[in-house]
This record gives C-alpha cells, structure tokens and sequence, in this order.
C-alpha cells in the first residue's frame, strides 16, 4: 500500500514495545479558570504509547478524553487555562511547547481526526483542496504534485473515484465517505501520531466497522501509532492493543486490551463490561447500567471519584487522596482499594477474551464488517 | 449553476411586474380617489383634467391604464410631470441616477474594506483593548444619525475650518460629474462617501466579528488549526471566507436600498441631486409621476441588486448551488 506514497514511511522500530515509547504522558493536568476558582478537568494522567501502538482511551462524555487529547496538540486556547506535568512526543516536551513550534508537529507529526466528519470540513472548499493545504502548508510541494497525493491517498482509503471526490465539496460527500476523507488528510504528511478522536460515533454500525478497519490497517501501511478515543467498549476490544479507562478525568485502570477485559481490576471498568450485552447465555432482563452520573469536576469526592456509584465502596475509598494505581496484573494497573485489601474483583463470567471481544465486535456490527477496501457508498 | 441562474433572472422579471402592478394601484387605483386630479395638481383647469384623463386613459379600464403607464414609463418614456410644468420625468432620474450611483459605490467600497479590516482584526484580537477599541468606535458610528453628522462635517469643512489647510480644499455643496472633472468628482464626493460610510462601517465590523467569533468556535476551525496552518490562515482562509456568505447578504441589501434611494439624507445635506433628493423633492410637491417612477426605479434596484447577490452568494457557497 504505501508504495505507491511519495514518501513512504520509514519507521525506525517495527518492534512493539520494546522502542523508546513514541509519546510518554507523565501527571498531564489540565485546569480551566471559573469564578475565581480553577476547576481541573483532567487530574495526574499518565501513559505511554508505543511505536505503532493502538491506545484506547475510554470514558463517559465528561470525563477528560477529548481534553487529554486537545492538551496534547495544544489546541487548548481558552484563556487562563493551567496544564501541567510532561508529555514526550519522540523525546520532545509538548507541554508548554510554543505555538510555533507546536504548529509544525501538528498536522505533520501529530494528526487528528475529528469525531463529526459532517463538520470537521470547511463547507466552502474542496475536500481535495482542503487535503492539499495540510501537505503543502508542512511540505514543499507544487500544487500539482500535492493533488497527486491527494488522490493517491484517497484512493488508498478506499474512496472511489478519488480524483472527482476531491473535487467535490463536503456537503456533496456521505459521513462514511468524508472521514475517509478526513483520515486522508490526517495521514498525508505522515503522522507518526495519530489521534483519533470518537471517529466512529457520528457513523453508522457498518460504515463504524469500516473505519475502525481503516485504522488498524494504519500502523502496517503507515507505521502509526494511533491513541484512540472512543466511549464505546467495543471498539476498544475490537482495535486497541491498550487501554486506559478514565473516570472523572483521573486514570481508572490502565492496561492490555485483553488482560483488562479478561479480568477488570477497577469496579467502573467491571461495570463499563458488564453494562455490555451478552451474546451467548439468557438475555437479561435489564441490562446491568452503572446508577447515578460521574460526579461534576467541582463536586469530585476526595477519595475515590466512583465511590458514590460504586458497589464495593467502603471507608477506605473515602478519605483523600484518592486511590493510587498499583499494579493488578502484568502490565496491568488500576486506581482501586480492592486488591491492595487482597480481595480483587473476580474474573468476568465470559473469561476468554476472545470470545468477549467477538461477542462485543458483533454487537457493534450486526452486518459482517466488509473487507477493507471495500467503499462505503 | 447556468440554469440556476436563468431561473433566479425569471423570477426577478416576476417580481419586477408584481412590484410596478402593486405600485401603480396604490397611486391610481385607490379606491376614493381620483387620480386625474392628483397628478394635473392642486386647482387644475377642468381643460387639463381634461387632458391627463385622456393621456393615462383613466377613462378606460385598469388593464390598459396600467399599460399605458408601464409604455409611458418604459417605452415611450414621455411620462410627464405637471406639477413640474411638463417636466419630463424619465430623463430626469437618468439624471439623477449617476450621482445616486458614484455616491453609494464609493461608500461602499469604503465601508466594505474598512469594515472587513476592523472586523477580521477585533475578531483576531479578541477580548484586548484593540478589539473593545474598534468595537467601540463601532458602536458610536452606528449611532451617529447620518445627516446629524453630514452637517456637522458640513460645518467644519465648508465653513468654521474652510480656510485652513486641512480643508481648504473642500469644493462647495454640489455634484461634479466624473465626465467634467475626475478630480473635482473625486473632491466633491469624497466627504459624502465617508459621511455615508460610517454607520455601515460600525454595524458590518461588528456582524463580522461576531461571525468570526462564533466561526471560531466550529469543528472545521479546529481541524484547520490541527493541520497546522498559521492562526492568519485559519482566520482569513477559512474564517473569514466562510462568513463572507453572512456579509454579502447583508451588504446586498443595504446597497440596493442606497441606490434605490435610501441615500436620501447624505444627498440632502450634501446638496447631491441625486435619485433620493429627486424622491423628495417628488414627496414635498405630491407629483405623483416622479414619485411613481422613482418608486419604480428604486424597486427595479433593490430586484437586481438581490438578483445579484444571488448570483454571488452561488458563487460563494457551493452548499447553495446544489440546493436548486
């Protein structure tokens, strides 16, 4: 696939997890200012992201993915806002990185994709013509050549009939169509990032199965990493190779997709897989929903933020701080009293992780998911 | 987009012949009164009376009187004054129209530049002192009625500060046409177009601010900073071109109504004989012709100036030209 790419992608690791990490987010804190006060959205977030590396990060509206993510590109412009701690992107420090410098990382080293594609497009312009502004704004290109690109890299999205797409407009385009587009133009100077931002959530389930498709094929065709975010746990079992659940802008549990789903070691993490309905089995009555609301930022209990949802809550969640994240698993970590007291939370009744990721990769697509180069209409 | 536009030109020439049948039964078919009698003018000999009956054939049924208006306006153009003494009246707003035309065109040219550079640059600048600054002065033009200011400026050019250097190169009140002297045209008008300009600069920087502001806040702004496009880009590429849509409706409508006549009090105050002085002038006397062809003139006006934004508006926003 990427031969046909004018500047194929050399990645110097193609080893998992064993290279430097691409992106080391060590106690990321993001404050808005309101009514005198700062109110901190997202609270100590750590991870890491390995060379072609799928990170999922999950979580209800509200809690601090998608500012995780704008603080990382440094798209956070409302004034007075406070971020803190350290984000190394190939040993380069992005926090309070000046907006020059972050502009060339942007969109040629750290690409994002939008979650409405309906949107993300300005209405007045070409795709084609949007795509080429991204290449030519970070490389120096003739118009031509970058049109070239365009094309090639909408074709290799499996957008039929590339070079007449990109000349028409977003309006004239499906969803499935323009975040196809939308991914094109992420990917055209070769992003060694890729955020991903909810790109599946204004789709339906078919074309969801498509992209999500797209996207794993990335770090083999591009060598991308890819940090995904999603509130969807089928998602993040169908393509993430980690995971990092967050409630109420602090970390849950962070983990491999498989060993966190095989056997959660936070209980919102539990009730996040349990609210998922089983495929095999009697189906329930209800479905298992987690009561209440995360709490809001200015209102976080100082303990454990899911405490007043939570069923194992006991006066040891109560008191701040709130809980550290020991170590549940191999690789496996979660901000929870319960298995420092020696009593973890079981494992989940499907313990196979395959089959709980099948039964999840059905349920989000209920029609087999097309191959990959297949076209949305 | 050529049948779109075909199709936008049908329907101006309906609105066109919707507007003059409407126009002319509110001045001749009222109901009560006798319209023969309102354009021979107040104490008319019964011979004159007489006359106009016959002429606009008010005698005859309301199909024909209508066409014999529309030919005496249009096609023969001897549509006749008579409070004026036979003063005809087509040519004289052929007269009028060019200074009605130099006079908006300029101010529009000023307020459209000028408002677009205060605008995009209190937009850019939001929330500095810069921004509350322009947008302040903004505020203060739009409430400066305009003929208080024509005559104020009036004051200070023609007569407190004539003889001083500043503005001693000011002509006297009156028009200059562009055929006689380009620079005399130029000097006579300048003030007017600015006098003119001022309100529409405070209301249009404002709009566009507030357009910008609110832009900034769309997804497609946010793609285009995460591209890595410089902040001018994004505010001038995809900012401000997207609320360009928002602007030109807007102008086309104060435009049209300009030349059609809304320029009324900068051309009284400045001594302008253009189209809204005509109008006037038409009012105070109660010739019921002038008025009758000035209201056409300036409704043929606004039609196409809207025709024409249309036009542009297909032009602009490809959302648009798919939609018909």
């Amino acid at each position: 696939m990427p031969d046909n790419f004018p500047s194929a992608p050399v990645q110097p690791s193609p080893t998992q997890h064993t290279a430097a990490p691409l992106l080391a987010v060590r106690n990321l804190c993001v404050s808005f200012p309101s009514g005198g006060r700062m109110i901190p959205i997202v609270e100590n977030v750590s991870f890491t992201l390995a060379e072609r590396d799928i990170l999922g990060l999950v979580g209800e509206s509200g809690s601090g993915k998608s500012v995780t993510a704008m603080a990382l590109m440094g798209l956070i412009d409302s004034p007075g806002v406070q971020i803190t701690g350290s984000a190394l992107f190939r040993g380069q420090e992005l926090v309070g990185l000046p907006q020059k410098q972050l502009r060339r990382l942007r969109g040629r080293q750290i690409a994002m994709i939008f979650q409405d594609p309906m949107t993300a497009f300005t209405p007045v312009y070409t795709i084609g013509w949007q795509i080429d502004e991204q290449i030519r704004a970070h490389e120096r290109l003739s118009r031509k050549q970058a049109r070239a690109r365009t094309v090639d890299l909408l074709a290799e999205m499996g957008v039929p009939d590339p070079a007449r797409t990109a000349d028409r407009y977003p309006h004239q385009l499906s969803g499935g169509l323009r975040q196809r587009a939308m991914i094109a133009m992420a990917l055209s100077c070769n992003p060694a990032l890729l955020i991903a931002d909810e790109p599946t959530t204004a789709l339906d389930v078919t074309v969801q199965a498509q992209i999500l498709d797209l996207i794993r094929g990335l770090r083999t065709a591009y060598g991308s990493s890819v940090l995904l975010i999603t509130h969807d746990m089928g998602v993040v079992a169908e393509t993430c190779d980690t995971t990092l659940v967050l409630y109420s802008g602090r970390v849950a549990e962070t983990g491999p997709t498989q060993a966190l789903f095989a056997q959660p070691g936070h209980p919102y993490t539990a009730a996040l897989l349990a609210s998922i309905p089983p495929l095999d089995g009697p189906r329930p009555e209800r479905l298992p929903a987690i009561a209440g609301a995360p709490p809001v930022p200015l209102e976080r209990p100082a303990g454990c933020a899911f405490s007043p949802r939570c069923h194992y809550v006991h006066e040891a969640c109560l008191p701040a701080p709130p809980p550290p994240l020991v170590p549940v698993g191999p690789h496996q970590s979660a901000a929870c009293v319960l298995s420092t007291e020696g009593t973890p939370l079981p494992p989940r009744l499907i313990s196979a992780c395959a089959s709980a990721a099948a039964s999840i990769r059905h349920q989000a697509a209920p029609t087999p998911p097309p191959s990959h180069g297949e076209v949305s209409p | 987009m050529i049948t779109a536009l075909l199709r936008r030109l049908g329907q101006t020439v309906f609105v066109l012949f919707g507007i003059s049948a409407l126009v002319f039964c509110v001045f001749f078919a009222t109901p009560g009164a006798d319209p023969t009698a309102r354009i021979a003018g107040r104490n008319a000999s019964p011979q004159t009376m007489e006359k106009v009956r016959k002429e606009y054939g008010f005698d005859r049924p309301l199909p024909v009187q209508y066409a014999t208006m529309m030919k005496k306006l249009f096609i023969t153009r001897d549509l006749a004054s008579y409070v004026d003494r036979g003063e005809l009246v087509v040519p004289e707003i052929a007269r009028a129209a060019p200074v009605t035309v130099s006079l908006v065109c300029g101010a529009a040219l000023i307020w459209v530049v000028a408002s677009i550079a205060m605008g995009t640059l209190a937009a850019a600048m939001k929330g500095s002192w810069v921004d509350r600054g322009l947008m302040m002065l903004g505020l203060i033009g739009i409430s400066m009625p305009v003929f208080w200011l024509g005559q104020v400026t009036n004051l200070i050019t023609q007569s407190r500060y004539h003889d001083t250097w500043l503005f001693s190169w000011v002509p006297g009140l009156g028009y200059v046409p562009f055929t006689e002297s380009p620079l005399g045209w130029f000097k006579a008008l300048v003030i007017p177009w600015v006098v003119l300009a001022v309100m529409f600069i405070g209301i249009y920087s404002r709009v566009l601010r507030a357009d910008l502001v609110a832009l900034a806040g769309e997804d497609f702004m946010r793609t285009a900073r995460a591209k890595g496009l410089s902040p001018t880009r994004v505010l001038l590429r995809h900012g401000l071109r997207t609320s360009m849509v928002t602007f030109v409706s807007l102008f086309g409508l104060d435009f049209a109504q300009l030349v059609g006549g809304g320029a009324l009090l900068t051309e009284v105050v400045f001594g302008l004989p253009g189209v809204g002085r005509l109008t006037y002038q038409a009012l105070t006397n109660l010739d019921l012709p002038l008025i009758m062809a000035t209201v056409m003139y300036s409704a043929v006006f606004v039609v196409l100036a809207n025709a024409v934004v249309d036009s542009v508006y297909l032009l602009l926003d490809p959302r648009v030209r798919d939609a018909r």
